[in-house]
């Protein structure tokens, strides 16, 4: 288990094939009413094809950023980033993102947010649809398509918004604390049902969340961040089997990872205990 | 799952049972106050010594009003012409206009604030002008109706394209959406429950404005059959311009909320189950 530097990182992939390489990134956000405020501070890390890669860190230190900076959606300040073989300078085609919320369109059915991608992108609806479909049946949300979502509750949202990302069959996943604003229990099923979809096509995801024992659950392997601005304090791979079971967190070796991570976080003066 | 339970078509005994049933209740209620307070009048007016010339019994309004039907159908076709033409004009300015602020910086600072100034001007003090300008026909009064329906229209447009949640915009944009598909398909059409509620407020807002232009100078319209009754003393005719006037206005506010209803139903819908879910 690493717990600080950031080359580390870099060690820990080499030989690896390497899907997005996150190189020496910085990202200052500047106004004119405003001091400028520094995001995050040179960051590197690989992410391997098919791993799941979580970030975890205290709010603020920059892990929502990270993931815009990868998306594309808003440029670093300095440093590079580079999904397969090209630099990202904006949206990178074929990417799947969920968000906090769950950002679904009120206007529109279930069905037509999850065919959302074909209209923007000019497909056939029509090839899509049974895709479509097929998503929400393997979410548990068949019969579900003609809905709007004010008529579903939010741990179905999530699960449409999820259907959503992966229409496209996207190689990349991005999620940023897709389900923090779940309850406990939702939150539980909805990390069990992720877990199955990974399983059954492995895509590369970036997963963000300021739950640990969520990060350790699912990943292949959990970076630590410091508070702002936010570098790498620990990259841990988590070497438990899979499928992982819920009762497989009162176990010792998931525990370990766990505690290895709080102490990580207490090392930056958080999660006081007297 | 809470699904709203729909109403069925048939009237049975559950929805003939009035107060308890929502649907019937959102009809009933209002028709209730409306007959109560109908009444009241009524009462007050043959029982409670108050001159004719004052206040007249809805009865005797209602008896003028069919005696006077031919004249003020005429007067109201005219009237409605009016601030449904400036309405219309309102609309295909405040929504562009609208729209154009919340996309273009220059725009917004070049017209803004001249919007604002010449929405604090009072519209009937330059109707006398506009009537000097524009003559003291039809013309004149849909300007009128539109200068002071337009600027609800205008603000609710801004407000509603602003409002939506940067997380939709992301997601468009991140699967390569065109700044014109972000609009068509995130901003435009979450800005619709907000545009509605403008042009609602406006649809209410024209009439007066109709009103006030044939106020200041007219020889046809409900404005000038109402100055007309006035100066006559016709009491009973003045309240029938006014029950007209307010069944036009009724008429075209309800028009508008049906076309919400049609443009904007996940809205309306997620409401109205809201609503009922509070109510439980």
């Amino acid at each position: 288990m690493r717990t600080t530097g950031q080359a580390r990182s870099e060690l820990a992939v080499v030989g690896a094939e390497a899907f997005v390489r996150i190189v020496g990134v910085e990202k200052v956000f500047s106004s004119r009413t405003r001091a400028a405020l520094k995001a995050l501070d040179n960051v590197s890390f690989d992410i391997a094809a098919g791993e799941f890669v979580s970030i975890v860190g205290p709010s603020g230190c920059g892990k929502s950023t990270l993931m815009m900076l990868v998306s594309g959606l808003i440029p670093t300040t300095r440093g590079e980033i580079v999904i397969e073989t090209s630099r990202v300078s904006r949206p990178y085609a074929n990417l799947g993102i969920v968000f906090q919320r769950d950002a679904l369109l009120e206007w529109r059915t279930v069905l037509d947010n999850v065919l959302l991608q074909a209209d923007i992108r000019h497909l056939d609806r029509r090839k899509l649809t049974p895709t479509a479909v097929d998503l929400l049946a393997r979410t548990g949300l068949a019969g579900f398509e003609k809905y709007y979502p004010w008529e579903l509750s939010g741990g179905m949202r999530q699960r449409v918004a999820i259907c959503r990302a992966l229409l496209g069959n996207p190689s990349l996943l991005l999620m940023d604390e897709p389900f923090g604003a779940l309850d406990a229990m939702t939150r539980e099923q909805m990390n069990l049902d992720l877990q199955r979809i990974w399983l059954q096509d492995r895509k590369t995801v970036l997963f963000i969340t300021h739950s640990i024992s969520e990060a350790v659950f699912l990943s292949d392997r959990v970076i630590v961040m410091s508070p702002r601005p936010g570098r790498i304090a620990a990259d841990i791979r988590i070497d438990l089997p899979r499928p992982r079971k819920l009762s497989m967190r009162e176990e010792s070796s998931f525990g370990r990872y766990v505690a290895g991570i709080r102490e990580t976080f207490q090392s930056f003066g958080l999660l006081k205990e007297d | 799952m809470a699904m709203p339970s729909v109403p069925a078509g048939t009237p049975d005994a559950a929805e003939l049972a009035p107060l308890g049933s929502r649907a019937s209740s959102s009809y009933l209620y209002p028709l209730i106050a409306t007959a109560v307070l109908f009444a009241v009048w009524e009462l007050a007016t043959r029982f409670g010594n108050i001159s004719p010339l004052i206040l007249p019994a809805p009865s005797k309004i209602l008896a003028t009003a069919v005696d006077h039907f031919p004249v003020l159908m005429r007067m109201s076709a005219v009237t409605a012409y009016e601030f449904v033409l400036g309405f219309v004009l309102a609309a295909a300015i405040g929504l562009p206009l609208g729209a154009l602020i919340v996309y273009s910086r220059p725009v917004e600072m070049t017209f803004y604030p001249l919007l604002v100034a010449f929405q604090t001007i009072p519209k009937a003090a330059i109707a006398p002008i506009l009537i000097v300008w524009l003559g003291t026909g039809i013309m004149s009064k849909v300007l009128i109706a539109f200068a002071i329906s337009f600027f609800p229209i205008m603000v609710d447009t801004i407000i509603g394209l602003r409002s939506s949640q940067p997380e939709t915009v992301y997601l468009v944009r991140a699967m390569g959406g065109t700044p014109y598909q972000v609009f068509r398909h995130v901003r435009f059409p979450n800005a619709l429950p907000a545009i509605f509620g403008g042009l609602k407020v406006a649809s209410t807002l024209a009439v007066i404005g109709a009103i006030v232009g044939e106020f200041v100078s007219s020889d046809t319209g409900l404005g000038y059959l109402l100055l007309v009754a006035n100066g006559e003393l016709d009491t009973r005719l003045v309240f029938a311009c006014v029950l007209v006037l307010t069944l036009l206005g009724l008429a075209f506010f309800f028009a508008i909320e049906a076309m919400e209803k049609v443009f904007v139903r996940w809205h309306v819908s997620a409401r109205q189950a809201e609503a009922a879910a509070s109510g439980e």
